[in-house]
């Protein structure tokens, strides 16, 4: 699929934003050099091959009693930007508890930990490139890169795709968080139909009654026409 | 998304943040690539990151993938959960000190051709805290005779190419170092892919 490179324009962060302040000594500031494609042996695949266990798809069952928060669905399709849904691709997520508080021994946030939540899942996508996750509605937190800093809620996402070159770690959100306007991680991306495309959707089907809410969250990693990066920022 | 918009664009990347650990971090068996039956040269991978200021960065994410000694990508598993002797992919955080050493073996000539000829080397994508997007660069070894006509090398500014060699420790010949400079003074090389 060729796109309009005008749709592409803003759709990936750059490297260097100074409102996020830990780009500043770590973006590199030379030029990237674009590798060509047929120089790249980056397009054989990446194999999902971790141990998986019953409940790594279910973050409310991985301790002996129900984390404290609101139980939701989280799932949706992985596909290419050719519309190729990737199938057997590790999909892995981390999010902070309900209160906002990652279970990491740096996060000295001073909200509590909750015993009965860990944090982690993984799963791979089916034959149509579905996943799906139970968990609970993780929390905003706040954090020092300026004064009275707040992420929004967010679950981070890890996904492998066809090769290395689709290879895709991003954060999903959650509808109308009024924290938005005042996060430079996610105003780093410049066009805002891509910052919505972070936005998860509330879908009714996806709830269980009288058990949990339901979260639809598509992600695309790039097609075979690979536009590179730079051209994307 | 739109029912009228029909052209899908890839997501958005973001930081892996500072608190990754537990999500991706968990299995340090991720940092051997190549069990001990694996026929080739076993080598240590020694990566050191450091930021604009020199200052070790304690919470990276590196991910290596190559070929084996022969030049072949890894097999598929045999299942979900037995990986090959040969995986082909690693994956370490980074500790205190900015460092972290995978096992592997010294992969063999791959992704190249004929008239585009490539030195052997191993893939690094790199994430962290204040990456917006990861970034990728290549290890090439410091001696090795393919790199004079490496058709990736010849993209790269001569004064630049030193920083995309791993050197041999002097005092460990097994032992590769590998220092990934984010930004400044001998800035590591990074690609567009
Ligand atoms: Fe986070």
């Amino acid at each position: 699929m060729s796109h309009d490179p005008k749709q592409l324009v803003g759709s990936q962060p750059p490297l260097l934003y100074p409102p996020y302040k830990s780009t500043i000594h770590r973006a590199p500031r030379e030029p990237l050099i674009r590798l060509p494609e047929s120089l790249s042996d980056l397009d054989m695949p990446v194999y999902g091959s971790f141990p998986m266990a019953e409940t790594d798809n279910d973050l409310t069952r991985q301790y002996p009693d129900e984390p404290q928060g609101q139980r939701i669905a989280v799932a949706g399709r992985v596909l290419d930007e050719d519309g190729r849904p990737l199938r057997d691709t590790l999909v892995e997520m981390w999010q902070t508890n309900a209160g906002g508080r990652y279970r990491h021994a740096k996060d000295d946030h001073p909200a509590p930990l909750d015993p009965n939540f860990g944090g982690a899942g993984r799963t791979l996508t089916d034959a149509e490139g579905r996943y799906h996750f139970t968990t609970i509605r993780p929390g905003a937190y706040p954090w020092r890169n300026h004064d009275n800093a707040w992420r929004p809620a967010h679950i981070h996402f890890s996904i492998f795709g066809w090769c290395f070159r689709t290879r895709l770690v991003t954060q999903m959100y959650f509808p109308d968080d009024p924290l938005f306007a005042y996060d430079p991680v996610l105003l780093a991306i410049r066009d805002e139909r891509a910052r919505q495309r972070l936005v998860s959707h509330f879908d009714l089907a996806l709830t269980t009654p009288e058990w949990a809410l339901g979260y639809r969250f598509d992600i695309v990693v790039r097609g075979s026409d690979a536009t590179p990066f730079e051209g994307r920022t | 998304m739109s029912d009228g918009e029909r052209d899908l664009v890839a997501t958005a990347s973001e930081t892996v943040g500072p608190f990754f650990h537990f999500g991706l971090a968990t299995d340090t068996a991720l940092g051997c690539v190549a069990d001990p039956s694996v026929p080739g040269d076993h080598i240590t991978l020694a990566f050191r990151v450091t930021d604009g200021e020199g200052v070790a960065v304690p919470d990276a994410l590196v991910e290596i993938w190559q070929v084996d000694a022969q030049g072949a990508p890894a097999p598929p598993p045999a299942s979900v959960g037995h990986p090959a002797a040969f995986r082909g992919f690693g994956r370490l955080a980074t500790n205190e000190h900015g460092q972290c050493d995978f096992h592997t073996v010294r992969p063999g000539r791959a992704g190249g051709s004929h008239a585009d000829p490539q030195a052997p080397h191993i893939n690094i994508c790199l994430f962290a805290r204040g990456l917006l997007r990861q970034v990728h660069t290549r290890v090439y070894f410091a001696g090795d005779p393919g790199l004079a006509d490496d058709a990736v090398l010849a993209l790269v500014p001569a004064g630049r190419r030193a920083t995309l060699l791993a050197t041999r420790d002097a005092a460990d010949s097994a032992r590769w170092l590998f220092d990934l400079r984010l930004q400044g003074e001998r800035e590591t090389v990074f690609f567009d892919v």
